[in-house]
């Protein structure tokens, strides 16, 4: 135990006499936090739509205008061709054309029943589904409109009443779909996974390319005992950048925290031990710190895309679900989104507990396991 | 083993692949003893070292170092011994004070043991304004000879030195063989590595390592003699010849 | 002879960087594996989403609506609940995104009122999930009133032909291609020249490299060089698989394409330079390069997150993130086959970063050696 202290000492001095290293690791976090939270957002608005109308009824105006009357629809622009619309939709000036037929009105007097079409800009096919979906709404609410205003004009007694089913919809936990509810708590599980990563990951092969492990080699020093001090640190660093990110989320995001702190942080020191031993293991392989960070790159990238945070984890192929059961990252957002937003208890978590901490146990073993003294 | 034989190995063979870097080398070392074990660049040296200080395993052949087989007790090895690189291997980014600290403590100092000991070589070194600098701050001298004596820190019986001197001027490698002297004088054993052949000339024994094996061993005087030549440099030169 | 001397110089990086065969395959192996994985596993559309029942009336007409909604791709009944009660923990413990409640005397209610109601309570801790869910509901009980009224004449309807431009099927592979291959040239190549160039410089051989007679521009370029070939080839790569396994159509001109792949590479290698001009060892350089970007390039670039989706003023900071022009360039020449017309104002702000890294270190450069 004496000796781990001494390690522990030896390397919390050198990480913070190294000046230009304490910004990266105390103040980018919080920056990117307050920033990229903002911006991580699936919402939909200010859809640029443009209008080709080859009708100029009255009707046609009208339809015009009900699009214009909402307020998700911004900037609408008229084009006299189609061709014209399309140029502008290459350039990225609109997002939807919605082409208004010759005899519109008419067709609809007459026949009852007409058509027009909507061209949309689907290159971000989530986006443009969305889109489709606030188009469609508004031309049904101005069929109804119209229907009722002709109904009200020409009497049809044979009008049957029309049945209907209709949603009511509810969002718990977070009332008004507010994004940064979701994200704030998720890009600082991302922020903390990748600084303690990063730091673990080059911390030893650093060593190695700087000769001194060769010195601490030749030591009677336990294995377990220089890693347990090498990591502890970095052990703390995140648990530290996790508490000051909470603090954030709470006072300038005003995240609910619903569940009970302690489970916070018993879940966040298993968590951070995988991922200390993850990035050690890393280390060890390794000869130098390009590889190293290189291969933490690697794993970073695919843990943070096959998290869930930003696209839903249903959504993936069967055996690609199967392989976020290895992403640690995977179950600190779920539990954080779990115990945070929802209030969820200990009892309601432990599966996530369970596994946190058998991941911990293996990784670390599997670390202390592949770091040699001697070879 | 008697007692005061200090390191004995027998038939050491260490084997990359295809290639053997170290061919069932043997000799002995007393205790006191300031043994030389020289040879070119590649000759095998740094991987013998490294199976006698225990970050090495021997793929056949014994060593026994200060009384522990290295094959199967390498940690009560490294218990008894210093080491010293010629990578200079203390943290740069520590003070001087701070690599005495760390390294007393990893080998289970106390901090009253460390604190004496700190005093201890402030005034054999003349540290006073220097002990709380960065290590990075000193030339390159400086460092050596401080390397030597944190490897000297918990009085190990044997000190493994791999090309301590590379590249330090002569003055400081005059001053840093006086402490090499001081030492063995207590009764430590001291194992180097030079390419500098006038350092053979310091040394109670030498070997001499080519293509991983010793050819020669015996007192630079003895070599002299066997070879006909006035200095080792001589000796070195006319052996590596033979070989081809 | 100098110019001999740097010729060789390149080659010693050269060797150096494929010399090493662990490098090589983490070099060019892992990016295939994501571009792979991530092609296949990712997209943000809703399937199989997770959700529970409770049927308060259990009659023909709810019968027939949980049952459209099971057959639905993007629904699985995972539980059916039996009181309100059961709510709140099945919502904590996870195992479902939303609940569906149909009210009691519900076809009662549709003959009698002829309006029925189901409530549909969202986890919207994932609000875009949420969002999706209920619209999908919304759609399906849609429908199924459209049946049910079938003998109503339906008047007055204007209908709507919807036609999706440049990705018919709405893949969402059409945008991780391009994401995903400007993450991986920006921070292969930023992240591995500034940790090399900081490598020397902690190793003290920059200083060697530097009193040799090779102009320091020289040396810089001469480690880059090999980045820039490796960037090529992964780009090659990664455009090779989009078109090859994910059908990804080049709709405009490949070797425009490839002009603006090596400028875009170049940007990010400039930047590595920057990188490594003002940090003090490869730890710092390492710590910029992968913490200061990977989440911007993910999060502000438009690879994931629609940039018109953002506030405005993330609108503006996202201008600075080189990888968003990128991405444009690149979703344009591929999905909409324009050219140079179309996408000129894009690749000069390109080269006008490149300019301005480069200007900025070696200023930066200059003072580090006076």
């Amino acid at each position: 135990m004496k000796i781990i202290l001494f390690i522990i000492q030896k390397e919390f001095k050198q990480i913070f006499r190294n000046k230009a290293m304490l910004p990266l690791l105390f103040v980018m976090p919080f920056m990117q936090l307050l920033i990229l939270s903002n911006a991580a957002s699936f919402e939909i608005k200010n859809i640029k739509i443009g209008f080709v109308n080859h009708d100029n009824s009255q009707t046609s105006y009208k339809l015009i205008s009900k699009f214009q009357s909402v307020s998700i629809f911004s900037l609408s622009e008229n084009f006299s061709t189609i061709k014209d619309a399309e140029a502008s939709m290459e350039q990225g000036k609109v997002d939807v054309i919605v082409e208004i037929p010759n005899h519109l009105e008419k067709k609809l007097l007459n026949d009852n029943q007409t058509s027009l079409s909507v061209i949309i800009n689907a290159i971000d096919g989530a986006a443009a589904g969305i889109e489709n979906v606030y188009v469609t709404q508004v031309i049904k609410d101005f069929n109804q409109s119209i229907k009722s205003e002709l109904v009200m004009t020409s009497f049809d007694s044979e009008n049957k009443p029309y049945f209907n089913v209709i949603a009511i919809p509810s969002f718990w936990y977070n009332n008004t779909l507010n994004y940064k509810t979701y994200m704030v708590p998720g890009i600082l599980v991302l922020l903390v996974t990748m600084l303690t990563l990063f730091l673990s990951g080059m911390n030893i092969v650093r060593e190695k390319e700087i000769g001194t492990l060769e010195q601490i080699n030749v030591t009677p020093i336990k294995k377990h005992q220089f890693i347990v001090g090498k990591l502890f640190p970095f052990w703390v660093i995140g648990l530290l950048v996790l508490t000051i990110g909470l603090l954030i989320a709470k006072i300038v995001f005003s995240i609910p925290i619903l569940g009970n702190v302690f489970i916070i942080y018993g879940f966040a020191a298993l968590y951070l031990m995988v991922i200390l031993g993850i990035g050690l293991f890393i280390s060890n392989f390794t000869e130098t710190q390009q590889q190293s960070m290189f291969i933490s790159w690697f794993f970073m990238v695919v843990f943070i895309l096959m998290s869930g945070l930003f696209t839903p984890i249903e959504s993936m192929p069967v055996w690609a679900q199967r392989i976020t059961y290895i992403n640690p990252i995977r179950y600190f957002v779920e539990f954080t989104r779990m115990v945070m937003l929802k209030g969820s208890d200990f009892y309601e978590v432990r599966i996530h507990f369970m596994i946190i901490l058998a991941y911990a146990i293996l990784v670390n073993f599997l670390a202390i396991w592949s770091y040699k003294k001697v070879n | 083993m008697p007692q005061n034989t200090m390191i004995k190995v027998e038939n050491l063979t260490k084997t990359f692949g295809n290639f053997t870097a170290v061919k069932g080398i043997s000799f002995d070392v007393k205790k006191g003893e300031i043994f030389g074990f020289l040879g070119a660049n590649g000759a095998g040296k740094t991987t013998a070292i490294k199976m006698l200080i225990g970050i090495s395993k021997p793929t056949r052949g014994t060593a026994v170092v200060a009384g522990f087989d290295v094959q199967t007790d390498s940690e009560k090895v490294k218990r008894n011994i210093g080491y010293m690189s010629q990578k200079f291997s203390m943290y740069d980014d520590l003070t001087i004070r701070e690599n005495i600290v760390f390294f007393g403590g990893i080998y289970g100092l106390s901090r009253q043991e460390i604190k004496q000991k700190t005093e201890q070589l402030v005034q054999e070194l003349e540290l006073e304004n220097y002990i709380d600098q960065l290590v990075i701050s000193l030339p390159l001298g400086w460092k050596q000879k401080l390397a030597f004596s944190v490897a000297m820190l918990h009085e190990p019986q044997i000190v493994f030195l791999d090309e301590p001197t590379g590249g330090v001027d002569p003055i400081t490698r005059r001053q840093f063989w006086e402490m090499i002297y001081a030492k063995a004088h207590t009764g430590t054993t001291i194992f180097v590595t030079t390419h500098y052949m006038d350092e053979a000339e310091y040394c109670d024994r030498v070997s001499i390592m080519v293509d991983g094996s010793i050819e020669a061993l015996d007192s630079p005087k003895g070599l002299k003699e066997i070879y006909g030549v006035n200095s080792m440099n001589d000796v070195f030169l006319k052996l590596a010849r033979n070989i081809e | 002879m100098n110019r001999k001397v740097f010729i060789g110089f390149v080659k010693k990086e050269f060797f150096h960087i494929f010399r090493d065969r662990r490098s090589m395959i983490i070099l060019f192996g892992m990016p295939l594996v994501q571009i792979l994985l991530f092609g296949f596993a990712i997209t943000n559309e809703i399937n199989n989403v997770s959700i529970a029942v409770l049927d308060k009336s259990k009659d023909v007409e709810t019968q027939k609506i949980i049952h459209k909604i099971a057959a639905s791709p993007y629904f699985e009944i995972e539980k059916v609940l039996h009181a309100e009660s059961e709510i709140e923990p099945i919502f904590k413990s996870g195992k479902v995104k939303a609940v569906l409640i149909f009210e009691s005397n519900f076809n009662k209610k549709i003959q009698t009122t002829s309006l029925a109601k189901v409530q549909v309570i969202t986890d919207a801790t994932e609000p875009n999930t949420a969002n999706t869910i209920t619209a999908y509901v919304n759609a399906i009980l849609q429908n199924y009133s459209k049946e049910i009224n079938h003998n109503a004449h339906s008047k007055y309807d204007i209908a709507i032909e919807s036609q999706w431009r440049y990705n018919p099927e709405l893949k969402s592979v059409y945008t991780f291609v391009p994401g995903v291959m400007t993450v991986i040239l920006m921070l292969v190549s930023a992240m591995m020249t500034s940790i090399s160039i900081a490598r020397e410089k902690e190793l003290g051989t920059m200083e060697i490299l530097l009193v040799s007679p090779l102009k320091p521009i020289l040396v810089i370029l001469g480690k880059v060089f090999p980045y820039i070939f490796l960037s090529i080839i992964n780009a090659i790569i990664i455009v090779g698989l989009g078109f090859f396994v994910f059908k990804m159509p080049i709709n405009g001109s490949l070797f425009l394409l490839t002009l603006e792949s090596i400028l875009f590479i170049i940007t990010a290698l400039a930047l590595g330079i920057l990188i490594s001009t003002i940090s003090n060892s490869q730890q710092t350089a390492m710590m910029i390069s992968l913490m200061g970007l990977m989440l911007p390039v993910i999060i502000l670039s438009g690879f994931i997150f629609p940039i018109s989706s953002m506030p405005l003023p993330m609108q503006i900071i996202s201008n600075i993130i080189p990888a968003k022009w990128f991405i444009s360039i690149v979703k344009a020449i591929m999905l909409k086959g324009v050219g140079i017309q179309f996408i000129w104002k894009e690749t000069l702000i390109l080269l006008f970063m490149t300019m301005i890294f480069m200007l900025l270190s070696m200023k930066k450069y200059k003072i580090r050696l006076e």
